[in-house]
């Protein structure tokens, strides 16, 4: 599903992604761990196309399709998705409109047709109700003036109405308190199938407590070190990251 | 060479007041004076100086002359059907088979109030801009205007189109007075027809008595690149009567909108808000100066302006405060969005207060789009050129949003949306 091979990126000319590989398969949940700086974040806004992170080599498949060479819309329009670690917020521009913008912008790259509009609040509400997220929120403009959880919370709607074929969440769990973590993470384990992949950048054990990982990667200065199950994220938990910041030096 | 900022105590202003033109040909002669002694402003004028009229004006176009059948109807063809009074002012003349009356409202023309040297200190406007050499030509060659009496609750809409594909020169003088306790709401239309690069020069003045509230609401749009225009706003205030304001100016040329503002009674609130839209060489400047002239009064000014391609956008606000306006409150904020490198603003808000019990604040921002917001919308699947509308909208939407009325709010994000729309990529 997602293949990452020998991924070289650089961030103001210097070299952050060092030659990182990695494959998840669809229908899986990857973690990826590793201490700050260690270039998780990186990774992501890599993968999702944002300016300014220039990739210097190697390539990013999903689904068999290079998407280095195009747009974050374009990539988003090939269904994957980020959930950011810090949502940005959009004055003026209310919740539902954004929505809106953002599924059909997505339906027309496809050359699927727009939604109709009860279509779309119908959508909307669903989710929202399942996620907890009320009416008045949505009117709000998007992300202006939420609390860190529901702007995570925001996300995962975003991604349940998208119902991208990839997600990366980026540090999902910052910021959120316990109740928080509960209810963004069960929104992420509705969306998972067996056709969907995720890769979870976290730097605590605690968010894959919720979001129980396939697999966990460590990643440190820029490439993955080490590769296990699950039981690599407790062994983290409990030994830190100074093995692996070593090793790879 | 900058001159000094004039402000009045009671005695001073009463002085004034008495001297003030009783007349038309007084005003004319004492405005042309002070312009044969000044000349019209450069960069060295404080108040003019990041807009050069005198550069500008590069000749003295002819007199506008009364528009003709033709041009009546195609203007006529161009107004819906009328809710109120209204005054329609083509090419400087006031036409009267486009204008009417209605109910609770008196409504004459500037001409004919001339003829009768009627409402000369209302003409004359307060002495409000009597420093500034554009309100100087605008008395000394005013043409035709309307002059209207409020006295119960009305709805008016002003019309002022230049037309035809000669240049020319149109100086319009226009009057809204309020009695006390009146309302109204006033719809001011300002476009042109053919292009061409008009000189307009418009003044129009509000008197808003005690207790009374005027909603005023201006959109400016379609003046040709060539063209030259300055409107002059003069509003006074009585007490506890209530302005708000916004002006949507996206137009031709050289613009200037300029405001003098002067709250004389108690507890009076007054906003004054508008979003300005510039692309190409377009030169838009928006000067304010409101002056708090009696106690606990509030003033509120909110411009949002976004520069694209060439232009070039100016914000000139002050706010006085007379000494006797104690717990005066105040706040002022310009924010401006460059779309271009090559765009440009110049933010210059002011602060003179001589009273001690007041809270007064002002902020001015010049930005550009923000990467980091467009990335977020285009993580989504919004294509950046959608993304980037969507947050022009969105920067223009936080002021289109104080227009009260659902209808013109709708048509003005419409129109912002299609100015976006026709931009190159």
């Amino acid at each position: 599903m997602l293949e990452i091979r020998d991924l070289h990126a650089s961030v103001g000319g210097k070299e952050i992604i060092k030659g990182l590989t990695l494959s998840v398969k669809a229908g899986e949940v990857a973690a990826i761990m590793g201490p700050n700086g260690s270039g998780k974040s990186t990774l992501s806004y890599v993968v999702s196309g944002r300016a300014g992170y220039e990739v210097t080599g190697g390539e990013v498949l999903l689904n068999g399709e290079n998407i280095l060479e195009l747009s974050p819309d374009m990539r988003a329009a090939h269904g994957l998705f980020l959930a950011f670690q810090y949502p940005l917020e959009i004055p003026g521009v209310a919740t539902m409109t954004f929505l809106k913008a953002a599924m059909n912008a997505q339906r027309k790259a496809r050359g699927e047709a727009e939604l109709s509009m009860p279509d779309f609040l119908k959508r909307v509400r669903a989710v929202a109700d399942k996620l907890g997220v009320k009416q008045e929120m949505l009117r709000r403009p998007l992300n202006v003036g939420f609390s860190g959880g529901e702007k995570k919370r925001m996300e995962v709607l975003q991604m349940a109405l998208l119902e991208p074929k990839f997600g990366i969440l980026d540090e999902t769990d910052s910021g959120l308190d316990i109740d928080a973590l509960r209810v963004v993470s069960e929104g992420v384990n509705a969306l998972r199938s067996p056709a969907r992949g995720f890769l979870v950048i976290t730097h605590y054990q605690r968010l894959l407590d919720h979001i129980k990982p396939d697999t966990v990667h460590v990643m440190s200065k820029g490439r993955i070190v080490k590769t296990g199950g699950p039981e690599l994220a407790l062994e983290l938990e409990k030994n830190g990251y100074r093995d692996y910041v070593e090793e790879a030096a | 060479m900058t001159a000094p900022t004039r402000t009045h105590n009671a005695v001073e202003a009463a002085l004034i007041a008495l001297f003030a033109p009783r007349n038309a040909r007084d005003l004319r002669a004492a405005a042309m004076a002070r312009f044969a002694a000044r000349g019209l402003p450069t960069r060295r004028v404080e108040q003019w100086h990041y807009t050069d009229l005198r550069g500008a004006m590069r000749a003295a176009l002819p007199l506008a002359v009364a528009p003709d059948a033709a041009t009546i109807a195609a203007v006529k063809a161009r107004l819906q059907k009328a809710q109120g009074a209204r005054a329609v002012l083509i090419d400087g003349h006031y036409v009267a088979e486009l204008s009417q009356g209605g109910e609770g409202v008196r409504l004459v023309s500037l001409g004919q109030a001339l003829a009768s040297d009627a409402s000369g200190e209302l003409i004359a406007g307060f002495g409000l801009g009597g420093d500034d050499a554009a309100v100087d030509l605008n008395a000394a060659f005013m043409q035709d205007g309307a002059l209207i009496e409020v006295a119960g609750d009305a709805d008016i809409e002003l019309v002022d189109v230049a037309t035809g594909a000669v240049a020319q020169s149109s100086y319009t003088r226009s009057a809204v007075r309020l009695a006390k306790g009146a309302r109204a709401r006033v719809v001011e239309t300002r476009f042109a027809l053919g292009g061409a690069g008009h000189q307009r020069n418009a003044a129009l003045i509000f008197d808003i008595g005690d207790l009374a509230a005027l909603d005023h609401v201006v959109e400016t749009r379609d003046d040709g690149e060539a063209s030259v225009q300055t409107q002059s706003l003069m509003v006074r205030m009585g007490r506890a009567s209530r302005f708000e304001s916004f002006a949507l100016t996206m137009t031709g040329g050289l613009w200037r909108r300029q405001i003098f503002a002067r709250l004389d009674g108690e507890g009076a609130h007054f906003a004054l808000r508008g979003a300005n839209l510039l692309h190409g060489r377009q030169h838009g400047d928006t000067t304010l100066v409101v002056e708090h002239n009696a106690r606990e009064c509030e003033s509120r000014e909110f411009f949002r302006t976004i520069v694209d391609d060439e232009a070039t956008g100016v914000f000139q606000g002050k706010i006085v405060v007379q000494s006797h306006a104690q717990k005066t409150d105040g706040a002022m904020k310009s924010n401006a969005l460059l779309l271009r490198d090559g765009a440009g603003m110049f933010n210059k808000p002011e602060l003179e207060i001589f009273a001690d019990d007041v809270s007064c604040g002002h902020g001015a921002t010049v930005a550009q789009l923000d990467d980091a917001q467009l990335f977020y919308a285009q993580a989504r699947g919004i294509p950046r050129r959608i993304a980037e509308a969507m947050l022009v909208e969105a920067f223009a939407g936080e002021a289109v949003d104080y227009v009260g009325d659902e209808a013109l709010r709708e048509r003005f994000r419409a129109e912002i949306h299609d100015w976006l729309a026709g931009r190159d990529a």
